[in-house]
């Protein structure tokens, strides 16, 4: 069962005095939840918040799903996000995309078997003059090729 | 042409970001003037410079910040950094660099339109933006300009953060304010506008981050000291971003009415060698493309693009070259389009899925010559019948598109592969 670290919950209470409206914490709470679920939001982690929160569990649920940064499925340790949109597709990214795929043997949204990646496609990352452009964890990867992906991977790893 | 970096002149400047670098290269002196300001002067001012809307739509500043009503309500101020369109990066370069930039012109405008209390609400992906913004307030905090009694004015001003979560959505104004209340960021029926009825149902100025921190050259140089730069309707100067295919992609800062071909071919160093333009888009993805045709009398301001019936936008501008496939681009806005429609309004909820059904059939060969025309036709009925701009912003791309190049459609349809690339990618891998 998913319980959220002490650390955790007193950002999550923290969280809940710092707006005007308590609902205003759902989005700071899931990512706090998120980051000490592994990378993703299990219906036990919308059940853990909304007992400490106070809020109904479906109301959680729904912020949960209409935003796309939130899992809700477990990734690997390393979520490499590929911008497949207009910028990045015209530099290649689809292609690279399916490269990293090919090279970590995994399908795009599955974890690999050492459960060390997961390759996604995301939209635009606001990174356009750098594209193709990667997200993963907190960092953009940029102007990246294959020769790039490799040395990143092995660093990975 | 005069230099015209009002915005940006420090930006290569690594120390910019922290209070102490800001301050030695002038920071904080317009909002220690506008403190000595009566409010009204201050909007008056604004609305003088011509200022408008720098997250897209284009709106006069001065005029929105008019519609506050006086009934004593709290008013909010909120930062709209959510920059999800995609083409566009020119608040990230902001943030990222020029933080005290963004905050003091948050400052000045919350005195002007008399608010206690501003958020900034950051797009989710832009961790480091939001990283650099929330120690450039704890700095803004200990050293007096936010808080309580700022500068000893008497005036209280309290300014947060806020990290979105991935929508596009929640860059539309009132999809932000419901994003920001804790719900799905699903856009609301206007009127009231939030200036009437916005952040828990307060009176709420919502701008753009460019927006807000033009509004320290406005106040340094006075209205006409800003007018001295753009057109007469489109005043002033705009940050671009620039993708595709240039050699020199990037964010640069010219004044409004700028010639689009100087800024491809001046700022951001011409086309690759040996490839001719062949469109661009020249607001974002949202924006009518325009052939290379227009692109030579196209000048970079409200106006021009409106005549072009194309639109400025966010300032985003999309360089494509020969090289490209029309369809196969078209395609890939209008997966964006329809994955990001929030699906309370069926006529883009339907139509988003539908425009990027009949590319996709014409990419994968299943498509006739009559559906040019029913793409055509969905996207025409789509248009201004939903509560927000989504459905339009699927819909102009797209009759653009086919109507422009259609000879690029109509090879594809009939050769069932591309005119310019033969198979593209969606065809080579699904």
């Amino acid at each position: 069962m998913f319980k959220l670290s002490a650390d955790g919950l007193a950002k999550v209470k923290s969280e809940l005095e710092r707006y005007e409206s308590k609902y205003s914490a759902i989005i700071p709470a899931l990512y706090i939840a998120q980051k000490e679920n592994k990378g993703w939001v299990s219906p036990q982690v919308v059940e853990h918040l909304s007992d400490i929160m106070d809020i109904p569990a479906s109301r959680i649920d729904e912020v949960l799903k209409f935003y796309t940064m939130f899992n809700q499925r477990p990734v690997g340790k390393h979520h490499i996000q590929v911008c497949c949109n207009v910028s990045c597709a015209m530099k290649e990214a689809r292609e690279l995309t399916d490269y990293i795929c090919s090279k970590l043997q995994v399908k795009e949204g599955d974890v690999t078997a050492d459960g060390h990646f997961t390759v996604t496609r995301v939209e635009c990352l606001g990174s356009c003059d750098t594209a193709p452009v990667a997200q993963i964890g907190d960092r953009y990867y940029e102007n990246l090729s294959t020769d790039v992906v490799d040395q990143l991977l092995k660093e990975l790893k | 042409m005069m230099e015209a970096k009002l915005l940006t002149q420090h930006y290569d400047k690594p120390q910019y970001k922290t209070l102490k670098g800001y301050l030695e290269l002038d920071g904080y002196q317009m909002l220690k003037k506008a403190l000595k300001m009566r409010p009204q002067e201050i909007i008056d001012e604004v609305k003088a410079s011509g200022l408008r809307g720098r997250g897209g739509a284009g709106f006069p500043t001065g005029v929105k910040w008019g519609f506050l009503p006086n009934n004593g309500e709290p008013r909010y101020l909120l930062c709209n950094a959510d920059e999800g369109e995609p083409g566009t990066f020119k608040d990230r370069l902001m943030m990222e660099r020029a933080p005290h930039q963004l905050i003091e012109g948050m400052i000045i405008s919350a005195f002007a339109v008399q608010s206690a209390k501003s958020y900034i609400y950051v797009r989710g992906e832009y961790n480091q933006s939001y990283d650099t913004l929330e120690k450039a307030i704890r700095e803004a905090y200990e050293a007096g300009y936010l808080g309580k009694n700022i500068l000893g004015s008497g005036f209280d001003h309290d300014l947060d953060i806020y990290r979105g979560a991935g929508a596009y959505i929640c860059g539309e104004e009132t999809g932000m304010i419901s994003s920001l209340e804790g719900l799905k960021g699903q856009p609301k029926l206007k009127p009231p506008f939030p200036a009437i009825q916005g952040y828990l149902r307060k009176p709420t100025i919502v701008n753009n981050v460019e927006t807000l921190a033009a509004v320290i050259p406005i106040l340094r140089d006075g209205a006409a000291g800003y007018r001295k730069y753009g057109t007469e309707k489109s005043a002033g100067t705009k940050l671009f971003s620039v993708s595709g295919d240039v050699v020199k992609p990037g964010t640069y800062e010219v004044p409004l009415g700028y010639p689009l071909m100087d800024l491809i071919n001046k700022e951001c160093g011409g086309l690759r060698p040996g490839r001719r333009l062949k469109a661009v888009i020249p607001g974002g993805s949202s924006a009518p493309v325009l052939t290379a045709a227009e692109c030579e009398r196209a000048t970079m301001d409200y106006e021009n693009l409106a005549e072009l019936k194309s639109m400025l936008g966010s300032g985003a501008v999309i360089v494509i070259d020969d090289s490209k496939c029309m369809v196969d681009l078209l395609h890939v806005i209008l997966h964006f389009y329809h994955h990001e429609s929030c699906g309370q309004c069926t006529p883009c909820r339907e139509g988003t899925g539908w425009l990027e059904k009949i590319s996709k059939g014409i990419i994968y060969g299943t498509a006739k010559l009559q559906d040019l025309d029913l793409l055509e036709r969905v996207a025409e009925n789509m248009k201004g019948r939903t509560i927000c701009a989504l459905s339009d912003a699927a819909a102009l791309p797209t009759i653009s598109f086919v109507q422009k190049f259609r000879d690029e459609f109509e090879y594809f349809i009939r050769e069932g592969r591309s005119k310019v690339r033969g198979k593209i990618y969606a065809q080579m891998h699904h």
